[in-house]
């Protein structure tokens, strides 16, 4: 097996750990506010209701 | 069924059905020293009356290229029936094993009766049964209609929905035998696990194959969280299994990883198996048929996103609050509990967005029992989650680990949050698929209701109960320091609690069967053509490519 040690991966969750859950969050959080995707996203809400009665378009 | 196949289609599932049924044979005279054998016997047979199903249907007509106009919807048929089926026998199962805890005669002096085999038969046909196959119904239901479009074939559903079966097969019948990895929630062996893999591949090919097709450049999130599921329960299975077997010849085998390396592997697997297999799945269900069923758009798609991601992403960490107080690094430990108590953010932001959608719709929760199952199902998803993000506190685990309270909380999820949102989905989808004007009975949705309800509170408050009666027993010491009780005082102390909990699984067992009945009966009742859903149809640009593509 390969020898990690206890305090390499401490330091990792730390450091990158750390900057990588911030930043997919903040990358989330920028997505879902994102002006320009609120139609996108009303449009996907409703989309579902009626889709036993036909085709889009 | 066999009619709804091309030719081409045909050939290719008598080809793989005859591979199958050789490779039951291969296993049965290599392994017939072995249990092994007994399974390559299971394996041929099993392969053999799928073979047979297409034996009589091989010279019926073709279908027509009016198909492309229509959704297709036959496996999704078979699989709620095979889900509701596996819900019978399995609950069956759950409440024997309930009422063997109670009076542990019931084992009748059989060794394939006794507790250790019987209740991963239980946890398998519920989980992988009943659930499994109710997933991969409702996923083949709303990948097409979310997309507008067809499945690309017809034989990969098929194989999805039947190969899954024998994977469940395979592991029902092991435990009686005594075969087993005596890894929780991923009990059976290398050879099922392999194919499991093969069937999941498959799986996950139809979904984005089908996805592919999709006329609006948006997935409806829906889609998002079952595939969440398919591509995680794929990653889980295989890190899990990693097992070399003692030989070709033999069903045992040994994982790669020993001691605490080993806990941690499976209990990432045991507790992403939750997340993935018996929470995104359902969460897949829940923003589609909860909204449809209420006539209501998602209170907030942004937030379903956000929750997506924040499930996604802080799940995979939490699987090690299963190992508080064990031999795993304290800082392991600690990670998993922080990242549980963060769940609660993404956990309760699904369950508040599923509850506030109703809102403006508490008319239709009071007159709908369908709608109702699904409005509680959401609610014990909240009080779970919540239940779940408190247990994972270490000082909180110290007190509830190893005694029923687990259970309780188990079941608060599985009974409470998973069955009531499969059986709301399973009654809104059954008259779309048969195309009838509503279930045959309303009125026996509500008994199915109040039994399952009912059911689910008397379990979870007798856990409840149990489970901290025992973990204070046992933590109670006496005036010179030495433990008040001995295990067995506790024992006998579980017994009221134990006959409590088979009587509320017994009404919820009872439910079921009311509902199975509910549904064989609207399947029979005749159709009523004025309702017949014309229009309901696939958009047939793609669709409407002439003969069927070859299958995987």
């Amino acid at each position: 097996m390969i020898d990690v040690s206890h305090e390499t991966l401490v330091g990792i969750s730390k450091s990158y750990g750390l900057f990588y859950l911030i930043a997919l969050s903040v990358a989330v959080a920028v997505y879902v506010c994102w002006p320009r995707n609120k139609s996108k996203f009303d449009r996907a809400a409703k989309s579902i209701l009626n889709d036993e009665d036909g085709p889009w378009r | 069924m066999v009619s709804t196949l091309t030719k081409n289609e045909r050939h290719f599932a008598f080809i793989i059905s005859v591979a199958v049924a050789i490779c039951g044979l291969v296993m049965a005279a290599a392994g017939r020293n072995d249990l092994l054998g007994t399974h390559g016997f299971v394996v041929f047979f099993f392969a053999l009356g799928v073979t047979f199903i297409l034996a009589r249907g091989y010279y019926d007509p073709e279908p027509g290229a009016e198909r492309f106009a229509a959704y297709y919807d036959e496996p999704i048929k078979v699989g709620v029936i095979l889900a509701m089926s596996w819900a019978v026998f399995a609950m069956f199962v759950g409440d024997w094993v309930a009422w063997l805890l109670a009076y542990p005669t019931l084992t009748f002096d059989e060794p394939w009766a006794s507790f250790g085999r019987l209740r991963p038969i239980h946890t398998t046909g519920i989980i992988f049964g009943f659930g499994g196959n109710a997933l991969i119904a409702t996923s083949f239901h709303v990948m097409q209609r979310t997309s507008r479009a067809r499945m690309p074939d017809q034989l990969s559903p098929w194989f999805v929905l039947i190969g899954y079966n024998l994977f469940c097969v395979l592991a029902v019948t092991g435990y009686p035998l005594g075969i087993t990895q005596s890894k929780e929630y991923a009990e059976p062996e290398w050879y099922a696990d392999i194919w499991l893999v093969i069937v999941w591949v498959t799986y996950l090919a139809l979904y984005l194959r089908t996805l592919a097709r999709r006329q609006e450049p948006h997935i409806y999130v829906a889609n998002w969280y079952f595939l969440a599921f398919i591509l995680v329960v794929a990653v889980l299975h295989i890190v899990n299994n990693l097992a070399l077997p003692i030989s070709l010849s033999s069903a045992k085998s040994f994982p790669i990883f020993s001691g605490v390396q080993d806990a941690m592997t499976q209990w990432w697997y045991g507790h992403n198996a939750v997340a993935f297999f018996l929470t995104a799945g359902f969460l897949g269900m829940m923003y589609y048929y909860l909204p449809t069923r209420a006539q209501r758009p998602i209170f907030s798609y942004r937030l379903s996103i956000i929750s997506f991601w924040g499930i996604t992403f802080l799940y995979m960490w939490a699987g090690s609050h299963h190992l508080h107080y064990t031999a795993l690094p304290q800082w392991v430990q600690t990670l998993g509990m922080s990242f549980s108590l963060m769940l609660l953010v993404p956990s309760w932001a699904s369950a508040g967005n599923a509850l506030l959608t109703l809102n403006g719709a508490w008319h239709r929760v009071r007159d709908d029992a369908t709608l109702r199952f699904m409005m509680v199902a959401a609610v014990f998803y909240g009080v779970s989650t919540f239940e779940g993000s408190f247990l994972a506190i270490r000082p909180v685990n110290s007190l509830s680990h190893y005694t029923d309270w687990t259970i309780g909380h188990v079941h608060a999820g599985a009974l409470g949050w998973v069955a009531l949102i499969t059986f709301g989905a399973i009654y809104s989808l059954v008259p779309i698929l048969w195309k009838r004007e509503r279930i045959y009975s309303p009125a026996l949705v509500e008994v199915h209701f109040w039994l399952a309800l009912a059911g689910t509170l008397i379990y979870v408050f007798a856990m409840w109960n149990s489970g901290i009666v025992q973990g204070l027993m046992w933590r109670t010491y006496t005036a010179s320091g030495t433990l008040a009780y001995s295990f067995m005082d506790s024992v006998v102390a579980m017994h009221p609690y134990y006959i409590a909990r088979a009587i509320g699984g017994l009404l919820f067992f009872v439910g079921t069967v009311v509902g199975f009945y509910n549904i064989w009966m609207t399947i029979r009742t005749p159709i009523n053509v004025a309702r017949e859903l014309a229009t309901d149809r696939p958009v047939t640009e793609h669709a409407g490519a002439p003969a069927a593509e070859p299958a995987e």
